[in-house]
């Protein structure tokens, strides 16, 4: 008898039963293929300008930095302040995505930028973001061709360039804007919340930045909607 | 790994004179256990979010074969691996197959308990694979050839001068003989170290805290973001999970990473959590090529139907020991096991034997804040109760122990003998004590006696004074 067998047995033997059968495999399947909502805490019902605020407080509560530009224009100019506030080099690594070249990189030639899958030697990357969730201050980066997930944790500052149109409520959310993009059921190869730069307390209990991930979270926070 | 439970004693009382461990452990209780009852404070829905928790776990559970193979199913799709294992071994030869497929010589590793269990470190050495923890704690815990004290700080017993002299003697290979004392650059350093081992390693395995059926994910949950660069810069990813982390859908996740990171660390949420789904996909430039899930067993699915099956709900979030007096008295290394506190003293009888690991279960107040504070309600105190049983019935108690336990239980079975041999020993011990009120050593009694003094009886006994003021009152 296979592993796999065996564990099964024993599982289905000990809840007194053998494999379910039609009707009740039927209710699980229907409880997976419906995912319905549990309890989503009250504070995501908000408005969308409320959202974007308690985001930034909750991202800069983490010890992230947030500003906020009025469009992609002044992106360039904010990530040239950045780099130059904190000594940082001018090279950066880019995601391919398509979503960056939007941005009119060229108003600032000081920045040499590259694009593609971060490497070790990569000290700052710039990424867009797949949504926020306003809930928790939580970025969530989906992988593909053009979003590779090094970049989110390799350099030691990163920099995500984020629009309120992006910005979700709550977890719930995000999960439905990732099935209307890729489908039921149908995940990208990874998809990463993050809460902030990296940390540990793992000596003594004492808080320290940039264990392994970045050190440095920077969010340009793009208005792209009409105020109403 | 190796399994020193029956020495709890003498772990316990050697942890007790030692300086560094009760520093370090007294530090949970202002550490993780204020900022947890911060986040709970100000998420309203807390506790509704456990009643929750508890119906999908205890749901799942009761068709945990239906969802194992749905998500068997996923991760095929997905074009991953799935390999059933029953035991230890045969967990530990599956990994093993694997590394030899990729012609592994290093192998990075992110935080994971199972692994612990597995003892997969050494069995990976002694196949000429190198494991390298990549979580600080545990590459400390790694470098000093010791092993967790706590599941989510296994290093909490580690003073900081420990660390620096560590890797003063563990760094000077790759030319580092500067001694680091400042804690920014000891993780300064670690992170320097282990930046070239992520990128060289052949294989990067990590454990898992969810198991996604719908969609065929495993999840990770970090602060570091070591468990990031451990699984996307290898060509192969390998996560291994027990059977009971299965929930249903990305809903049931979000409700179970609303609970996790509060009760543990007391963040709302850690700082990385990370959904891998599959091998990396035909156009990804970056991500590991081959996707790999370990479904191991090893004991939980024997605790289904039994009154100890409520602890397949856990989410090795740690708030039972950052919570328990015990535990904090004792450290975790007296558990003599991978799990200490009071998770570890009901589940550890069920993975060791209870022949190994029955003085767990009697390392409790049964002051009951380890219940309290769990996120999905698991009756620790009842199931150590239950354990404590066991043991007397089936005789794993000493004989001595159960003769005492035996002749008390003849005397409380007959209330009037009882109220006067406890008169009579309440007066015994008054006469013993003498005018100092406290007795310094007594016969059967050099448990309590070596360490503090007993304090005499005073007045009448319990039953004698109740008896007398309900007459006042009358």
């Amino acid at each position: 008898m296979s592993a796999r067998d065996k564990i099964l047995g024993r599982i289905r033997h000990n809840l007194g039963r053998g494999p379910l059968d039609e009707e009740a495999a039927t209710l699980v399947r229907d409880r997976i293929a419906g995912h319905k909502r549990n309890l989503v805490p009250a504070r995501t019902s908000i408005s969308h300008g409320r959202q974007v605020n308690l985001l930034q407080d909750k991202l800069e509560a983490l010890a992230a930095t947030v500003v906020r530009v009025p469009s992609l224009k002044e992106v360039p100019g904010e990530v040239r302040d950045y780099l130059s506030n904190h000594n940082l080099p001018s090279q950066i690594k880019m995601s391919p995505s398509p979503s960056m070249d939007d941005i009119p990189w060229g108003d600032v030639p000081m920045l040499e930028i590259a694009r593609g899958a971060a490497v070790i030697t990569d000290e700052v990357s710039i990424t867009p973001a797949f949504a926020a969730i306003a809930e928790t201050g939580t970025l969530c980066m989906a992988s593909g061709l053009d979003t590779p997930s090094t970049l989110n944790f390799l350099p030691e500052n990163h920099i995500v360039v984020l629009k309120t149109s992006d910005i979700q409520g709550s977890f719930e959310d995000v999960w439905d804007r990732l099935r209307q993009k890729f489908g039921e059921a149908e995940m990208p190869r990874t998809v990463n919340f993050i809460s902030g730069p990296s940390r540990t307390a793992d000596i003594e209990q004492q808080l320290i930045m940039g264990a392994h991930g970045p050190r440095r979270l920077h969010i340009v926070i793009v208005e792209d909607e009409q105020k109403a | 790994m190796q399994v020193t439970s029956r020495h709890f004693k003498d772990g316990a009382h050697e942890a007790l004179q030692d300086k560094d461990i009760q520093t370090a452990f007294s530090k949970v209780k202002t550490g993780f256990s204020v900022a947890r009852a911060a986040r709970v404070e100000e998420l309203p829905e807390f506790d509704d979010l456990r009643d929750t928790a508890v119906d999908i776990k205890n749901h799942v559970i009761e068709n945990l074969d239906y969802y194992l193979e749905y998500f068997e199913d996923q991760v095929l799709l997905q074009g991953g691996k799935v390999h059933w294992c029953n035991t230890y071994a045969e967990a530990r030869d599956a990994v093993l197959e694997i590394c030899r497929e990729a012609d592994a010589k290093t192998v990075t590793k992110g935080k994971s308990m199972i692994t612990e269990e597995m003892a997969l470190n050494d069995f990976l050495s002694e196949q000429g694979i190198e494991p390298i923890e990549t979580d600080l704690g545990e590459y400390i815990i790694q470098l000093a050839h010791e092993y967790p004290s706590h599941i989510i700080a296994p290093a909490l017993h580690k003073t900081k001068d420990q660390v620096t002299e560590l890797f003063h003697v563990k760094h000077q290979k790759y030319g580092l003989t500067e001694r680091q004392t400042d804690p920014q650059a000891l993780v300064n350093e670690a992170r320097n170290v282990l930046r070239e081992k992520y990128v060289a390693a052949d294989v990067g395995i990590t454990g898992a805290n969810f198991l996604i059926a719908e969609t065929g994910s495993t999840v990770i949950v970090t602060n570091e973001g070591n468990g990031d660069l451990t699984q996307s810069l290898p060509d192969t990813h390998i996560a291994v999970a027990s059977i009971e982390k299965i929930v249903p859908t990305l809903e049931d996740a979000s409700t179970m990473m609303r609970l996790l990171a509060r009760s543990a660390t007391g963040q709302e949420m850690s700082v990385y959590t990370t959904f891998s789904t599959g091998p990396r996909r035909k156009d990804d430039i970056d991500g590991p090529a081959k996707f790999h899930v370990i479904l191991l067993d090893s004991g939980r699915s024997e605790l289904i139907g039994t009154d100890k099956q409520d602890l397949l709900r856990c989410l090795k979030c740690g708030a039972c020991m950052n919570h328990c007096p015990v535990y904090q008295a004792v450290g975790g290394h007296s558990y003599g096991w991978v799990y200490p506190g009071p998770i570890g003293a009901a589940l550890n009888p069920q993975m060791v034997g209870l022949e190994e690991a029955r003085h767990l279960p009697n390392a409790s107040t049964f002051c009951g804040r380890c219940e309290e504070v769990c996120p999905v309600r698991i009756p620790l105190p009842k199931i150590m109760r239950h354990w404590r049983e066991k043991s007397f019935e089936t005789q794993v108690t000493p004989k001595p122990e159960r003769w005492g336990i035996g002749l008390w239980a003849f005397f409380a079975k007959r209330p009037a003998l009882y109220r006067m041999i406890t008169r009579c020993g309440a007066m015994a011990l008054r006469i013993a004590a003498g005018k100092k009120g406290r007795i310094n050593s007594l016969p059967m009694m050099g448990g309590w006696t070596s360490v503090r003094d007993l304090p005499a009886p005073q007045g009448k006994t319990f039953m004698d004074q109740w008896k007398q003021q309900k007459r006042g009152n009358s």
